[in-house]
């Protein structure tokens, strides 16, 4: 029997929530206050995943970069390597929030997709 | 010299809500004066997601959730001047403003909304001693350098202050390779979300020191290491439990101040607890006219909660400039109801109702100053509970509030004072 400890972030109250597994199967869950912890719960342990935001650099834009968003969530395993791709892109200016500027990251089925608009540098010193 | 109707100093959250909301309540004369390079405030800067739930019921990131009040100000065509910088704003509503494109200039308006948000506590404010090297920032300052300016401000970095800012940048700062070695926190308790508890640090085994605070900084041009210690119940540093932690740079996130320096020449009341404006029913501060609302006003944790004391600073602009326009007196009758907190109740926003002037209900928003697990906020009139609300948990770093009905403040007669605090089971 294997035993996880989590933090149940559904509210400040922050239960410790106890999940017993064995060979991968959740058996048990106990220390939680209400049902958001047993969802949160069962989904941290059968499929952890959360959205990866950072920043791409920009060529020929107003500002040096541009900040992304994973589209959806990526496991949580693969977060290093989605960074990995983030930082060998490079994307040129104009930019449009919502564009995609990776299409698979690290093999996710992924996409990352600009959140904000860059224009192009047209010279201004500000 | 340009005149408005209404001005709104700032373009961030609260600035674009409040100046859209006069916009949409019929104002035509509406300008922003930005002092950055774009619209957005320091939602440009905080690429994260986790925005929106509130307004939008889906979760956005910060340059997302800015772009559809930026939209709006631009469907609107409202006039807005970025790289402007307030300098002053007189009791007639005078308006003195720089930028390199006009140079000094003065605008009159009727109304003002103050909007400029806050700024974050620095080293200066702890007391930290040691040498004054570089390598020292504030955790916004890192936030924008890393996420807005393409610099990354260190390699080995140590946080103090176990705010969201400071548990963000955690993450951030250890998604593009630098090393977080710890994150040590001067109260009992983290003053950041849980979630953010889990997913910046735990996520990323940082580990987080509650009752610990920074007792010296080491390096002379550049951070070498900083020594923590653990403090005792008020807070001293306990001698003997010193640890040394090599690096080279110190993150603060040391708590947000509201940008008042505007405010206080202007003559309005500022309330020495949120160090913000003084205001009422109307979100009006002390000076006729003048409005607030956002971080100045007192430092939110959910912008949504920004935009919605915003959009009724907007309305409430534009109802003020309705009556100037129409030569009715904007003095309403009746007096000034004054809202106490007290038994753990910190403060509370507005902190004077007209019950003239309120509308149908009135939302108080405020804080508790410690933790209050299965507790009741109530409210009283001259001493009457008209409430008990149980609330499972309150913590000082998430904003709670109540709503006041008209109804029943009118009910009560000759009603003097609201009196708001938490009760014990």
């Amino acid at each position: 029997m294997e035993k996880k400890e989590l933090i149940c972030v559904g509210c400040p109250l922050g239960c410790v929530v106890n999940v017993e597994l064995e060979e991968g199967v959740i058996k048990n869950i106990s220390g939680y206050s209400c049902k958001r912890g047993v969802t949160y719960a069962q989904k941290e342990i059968t499929n952890p995943a959360r959205i990866v935001t950072s920043t791409i650099k920009v060529e020929g834009g107003e500002k040096p970069l541009v900040s992304v968003k994973t589209k959806q969530n990526v496991p949580k395993n693969s977060i290093f390597q989605c960074m990995d791709d983030i930082r060998n892109v490079v994307a040129r200016a104009p930019i449009t929030a919502g564009d995609v500027l990776i299409e698979n990251v690290a093999e996710t089925g992924v996409e990352v997709v600009a959140t904000k608009d860059v224009g192009i540098d047209v010279g201004t010193s500000t | 010299m340009e005149s408005y109707d209404v001005v709104i100093i700032g373009g961030g959250p609260a600035g674009l809500a409040a100046a859209v909301s006069a916009k949409e309540h019929g104002i035509d004369r509406v300008l922003i004066l930005e002092r950055d390079r774009e619209l957005g405030g320091i939602l440009n800067q905080c690429i994260h997601n986790g925005f929106g739930l509130q307004i939008f019921k889906e979760e956005l990131t910060g340059p997302e959730y800015a772009k559809r009040f930026i939209n709006r100000v631009k469907e609107l065509e409202l006039e807005y001047k970025l790289n402007t910088m307030v300098i002053n704003i007189n009791e007639d509503k005078k308006i003195t403003a720089v930028n390199r494109e006009d140079g000094l200039f003065e605008i009159q308006s009727k109304s003002i909304i103050l909007a400029m948000g806050c700024r974050e506590r620095s080293r200066g404010a702890l007391n930290i001693p040691g040498y004054r090297p570089a390598g020292i920032f504030s955790a916004g300052t890192a936030q924008r350098l890393v996420n807005m300016e393409n610099y990354m401000p260190g390699k080995e970095v140590v946080i103090l202050g176990s705010g969201d800012i400071g548990l963000i940048m955690a993450r951030r700062m250890t998604l593009e390779g630098a090393k977080v070695k710890v994150v040590a926190e001067l109260l009992p308790y983290s003053g950041g979300l849980k979630r953010n508890i889990v997913q910046c640090l735990n996520d990323y085994d940082i580990p987080l020191k509650l009752s610990h605070t920074v007792v010296d900084i080491h390096g002379k041009d550049r951070v070498t290491g900083v020594t923590i210690a653990k403090v005792d119940e008020k807070g001293k540093p306990i001698l003997g439990t010193e640890e040394y932690y090599s690096c080279d740079t110190l993150l603060l996130s040391v708590g947000l101040i509201p940008e008042n320096e505007l405010s206080k020449e202007l003559g309005v009341e500022i309330n020495p607890v949120t160090n913000g404006p003084r205001v009422n029913e109307s979100l009006e501060t002390t000076v006729e006219g003048v409005f607030a609302c956002g971080n100045v006003l007192h430092v939110h944790d959910l912008v949504d909660y920004v935009t919605l004391e915003a959009q009724n600073a907007g309305k409430n602009a534009a109802e003020y400039i309705a009556r100037v326009k129409n030569n009715i007196s904007n003095k309403a009758e009746g007096a000034e109801i004054s809202i106490i907190a007290k038994n753990g109740i910190r403060y509370t926003v507005p902190e004077k109702i007209n019950i003239n002037r309120m509308e149908d209900s009135v939302t108080i928003r405020f804080r508790v100053g410690d933790i209050y697990k299965n507790s009741y906020v109530s409210v009283f009139l001259d001493g009457d509970r008209i409430s008990r609300k149980k609330r499972l948990i309150m913590v000082p770093s998430e904003m709670e509030e109540v709503k006041l009905e008209k109804a029943k403040l009118a009910a009560q007669g000759q009603l003097k004072t609201i009196t708001i605090e938490v009760e014990k089971e």
